[in-house]
């Protein structure tokens, strides 16, 4: 296209925004805590807002007091909020700078409407907290920061509105600043920058304000343009949840989806869940031309060099760095229904291109999120955050959120109202945690032993059953399995009962599904080949077993370990 | 090379577009009879491409709907078959031909009345007709504040009728799906995409699109601030003259309730260009967004994409 006869400006423009990156951001803040206005500010300073908007926003100003227009009317939306003078549901908005295009998730912050900012936390990678300065840290600024961490958004701006109503004091923005910091640091928070700010007067939005001569940082929307975000995608653990096969002829079968996670590459080599079957990358294909790697969140289509029999739902991922896999997880859950939830009731589980029949099997604490401590709960209301232990009816592959927002996610669904009912962060597996009346603790008290896994390379079953004799009058409970059918679920249940398992002639691609699965440390694989004879072998074993069971040990008496 | 951009970050656009393809994947597989609302307007013509990617080298496994009013404009209707054609995707055109047959038109109804029988009654017939359980749109939220709130899957109701006190929580991609019987999901791919957005899709991708949005000379009537085409026998009013003026049309609708721009942006770049030194939202021009307050929340409750 000729641009030569365009303006400077348009020139420029087709040029820079080659390079303009998208950033989400969140705003939560109570009532009056000037978020509506300050979001009016951003798009009306940085030139976001059109002049017939603005228009009708000057037709329905009503407090006259600020320069003739009330920018927060921007941004009020439904004809009930407009009554009510109040934001009742999630907003989003645009704007954009030559650096960076931004998408404002704007929720509200009544206590009610956890939900709200829950939803509009989920994409995001900043959340901005109002604080009225005049007020300092309230109950809802922690419920807004704890729900920004729990979402795992990466990036946190408090800004400390109002501060033209306090003089532009130093010491008050530094008292919140400290009272927040200490709450942060139990967050674990990552980023946090504090900002002292006037939404009404402009002060510190987009242009530096002289009246906080004792501000060094940048002013908000410098922040949110260079807020470094290519790290806020886990590019390291490849995750392709299969979203719909494309299959236009019987020479062309592709795995079309979002890159959830990592990097593919033509190439590859990547195991196929469930069936762990491997296979490597023939071709990364797109309507724009085939790709030699893929990377989060690209839409693509993988195809592979060997015929494998995959469908929705199913996940590529790189062979040797396996996502968890199991029917039994734990998250913490943000309820968002009248309707509470309660363990043994019917739900559906989405999560990545799955859905499934799922249960809560129990909860195990409600999280006061005021005072982030744990209280016993028999139900979640609206609004209410806890950690359940879940079970779906078919093994899940996931990540903990806090590692992969995108696998380590899930809604419930109502089966029989299609409602959506909650949302969860995934903990991580639930396997030996038992859900019963019986603690892990328990078992390790009683047993004397922690559950173990010993997989050993190049034995056959009639060593592992030599083993087995032997570790068992040494006082360890522990049994071999055999040929199982599910050889992950068999290992989870016995290990789950706190026994040692013994495994031979399991393959790699099994024995990477299990280390998803299970502690690390309590899986040891031992190669027979290594060893002398089967003696040598099995005081190996002995002593690895003693040494991570140290501690903990009652075993009776001449064990020997 | 985009030397301004840290490796492996998607520039906005490609951020969006890799979202836009996600969301018409999901819908191809969760939903049994999706259909694609084709308006022929520059959304629309953004939301085809992102169909044609999301299943390259395959072929866009739905068909297109278009709402023909009857009073479009002559150039959009030959663009749509032409378009059509050459995509070789089956395009459904509906029409409210009973209203058509009792004469309803703007004059006589008032624009809400014409909007509710020839658009949102003839919509909502048409996706029964069709069985259809999820109808693809190109609305963006940025057009309007009421869809500023309005889900990515908007759930609609056996009247078709959107709720927007109860509307499902929508969180990460994890789009919900379920319906019943009679109930259906509107579906809005470039609910993220600004007017800026398409238009630089559209010049970056060269997306065809109606001759219309280019500036040229055309005859219009000049009614106070507005620009009126003499399409479908208009009728002037007393000291009314049709002139010839430079102008383009920035969104395309029926041809009473759409106006021209006066404007001089006869390629895309000049389109972009007058696009960032334009203050007024594109809707401005539509009559009926304006016809009551908080008009568009009101459609969109009764049916209306």
């Amino acid at each position: 296209m000729a641009t030569a006869e365009l303006s400077v400006q348009a020139a420029d423009w087709l040029r820079s925004t080659a390079h303009t990156e998208l950033l989400r951001f969140t705003t939560a803040g109570s009532v009056d805590d000037g978020k509506s206005t300050l979001i009016g500010r951003l798009l009306y300073d940085s030139k976001g807002v059109y002049e017939d908007q603005l228009a009708s926003v000057r037709k329905a100003t009503r407090n006259q007091s600020t320069n003739g227009l009330d920018l927060s009317l921007l941004t009020d939306g439904l004809r009930a909020e407009r009554e009510q003078g109040i934001t009742i549901d999630v907003a989003y908005r645009y704007f954009a700078t030559p650096r960076r295009k931004f998408i404002i998730a704007d929720t509200p912050g009544h206590e009610q409407y956890t939900r709200n900012m829950a939803t509009g936390a989920s994409t995001a990678n900043l959340a901005i907290i109002l604080i009225d300065a005049r007020y300092g840290v309230l109950p809802q600024s922690r419920r807004h920061a704890y729900i920004a961490t729990l979402l795992g958004i990466p990036h946190l701006v408090v800004a400390v509105n109002k501060m033209d109503l306090v003089d532009y004091s130093e010491p008050v923005f530094h008292a919140i600043r400290e009272e927040f910091t200490a709450f942060a640091h139990q967050l674990k928070a990552r980023d946090v920058l504090f900002l002292p700010i006037s939404a009404l007067k402009g002060d510190n939005v987009v242009e530096p304000s002289s009246r906080t001569p004792w501000y060094s940082g940048p002013p908000l929307l410098e922040h949110l343009e260079t807020v470094p975000i290519a790290q806020d995608h886990n590019l390291t653990d490849l995750r392709f949840p299969v979203q719909y096969v494309i299959r236009p002829d019987l020479d062309f079968r592709g795995f079309a989806g979002q890159v959830a996670s990592g990097v593919i590459h033509r190439g590859d080599t990547v195991t196929v869940l469930p069936s762990g079957r491997t296979s490597r990358v023939k071709s990364i294909v797109t309507w724009d031309g085939e790709l030699e790697e893929a990377f989060a969140p690209m839409s693509v289509t993988v195809c592979l060099e060997d015929e494998i029999d995959i469908s929705r739902g199913d996940m590529i991922v790189r062979a040797g760095n396996l996502p968890h896999s199991g029917r039994r997880l734990e998250a913490t859950v943000v309820w968002m229904s009248e309707k509470p939830l309660e363990p043994h009731r019917p739900y559906l589980l989405k999560q990545t291109t799955q859905a499934v029949h799922a249960r809560v099997r129990d909860i195990r604490h409600r999280v006061d999120i005021n005072t982030l401590g744990h209280q016993r709960a028999s139900q979640l209301q609206l609004n209410e955050i806890g950690v359940v232990s879940l079970e779906a009816q078919r093994p899940l592959f996931f990540d903990a959120y806090q590692k992969n927002r995108a696998t380590g996610s899930l809604i419930l669904i109502d089966p029989i109202t299609n409602e959506t009912l909650g949302a969860g962060m995934i903990i991580g597996l639930d396997t030996y945690h038992h859900a019963g009346p019986v603690t892990p603790a328990e078992r390790l008290a009683r047993i004397g032993h922690r559950p173990y896994v010993l997989r050993l390379v190049n034995a056959d079953l009639e060593t592992a059953q030599t083993i087995e004799r032997h570790l068992f009058d040494q006082g360890y409970l522990v049994h071999v399995i055999q040929e199982a059918e599910n050889l992950a679920q068999s290992v989870q249940t016995v290990f789950a009962a706190g026994l040692v398992s013994l495994l031979f002639g399991a393959s790699a691609e099994e024995a990477g599904v299990l280390k998803a699965g299970l502690p690390a440390d309590q899986i040891v694989t031992l190669d027979r080949s290594e060893f002398e004879d089967d003696p040598a072998l099995l005081q190996a074993i002995v002593s690895t077993l003693a040494s991570g069971n140290a501690g903990n040990v009652k075993l009776t008496d001449g064990a020997g370990i | 090379m985009e030397p301004n951009i840290a490796p492996r970050t998607l520039t906005h656009l490609r951020a969006l577009e890799a979202e836009s393809i996600h969301i018409i994947r999901e819908v191809a597989a969760e939903f049994q009879k999706p259909v694609m609302l084709y308006s022929i307007g520059k959304d629309s013509s953004v939301m085809v491409r992102l169909a044609q990617k999301a299943f390259y080298p395959g072929k866009i496994p739905f068909p297109f709907l278009h709402i023909d009013t009857t009073y479009k404009f002559q150039e959009m209707i030959e663009f749509r078959d032409k378009f059509c054609a050459e995509l070789a995707v089956q395009l459904i055109v509906h029409t409210n031909t009973k209203a058509i047959a009792d004469g309803a038109n703007p004059f006589r109804l008032g624009t809400q009345k014409c909007c509710a029988l020839l658009k949102t009654r003839a919509l909502l017939d048409a996706l029964a007709e069709g069985g259809f359980d999820a109808a693809f749109g190109g609305a963006r939220r940025d057009e309007e504040k009421s869809r500023a709130k309005e889900r990515v899957y908007s759930f609609r109701d056996s009247f078709g009728q959107w709720d927007p006190k109860n509307q499902r929580p929508e969180l990460w991609n994890l789009y919900n799906s379920r319906i019943d019987n009679g109930e259906s999901i509107r579906v809005f791919p470039l609910s993220n995409w600004t007017e800026l957005d398409v238009w630089h899709y559209i010049y970056l991708e060269k997306i065809p699109i109606v001759p219309m949005y280019y500036a040229a000379p055309r005859e219009m009537v000049v009614r106070g601030d507005q620009l009126i085409t003499l399409e479908h026998g208009m009728a002037l009013r007393p000291g009314e003259e049709p002139q010839t003026v430079m102008s383009r049309m920035r969104s395309l609708g029926c041809t009473y309730c759409t106006g021209a721009i006066r404007s001089e942006a006869d390629t895309l770049p000049k389109i972009i260009e007058e696009m960032i030194q334009f203050r007024r939202s594109e809707r401005e021009n539509r009559v009926i967004d304006h016809d009551q307050e908080g008009s568009m929340e009101l459609k969109k409750r009764e049916g209306y994409f």
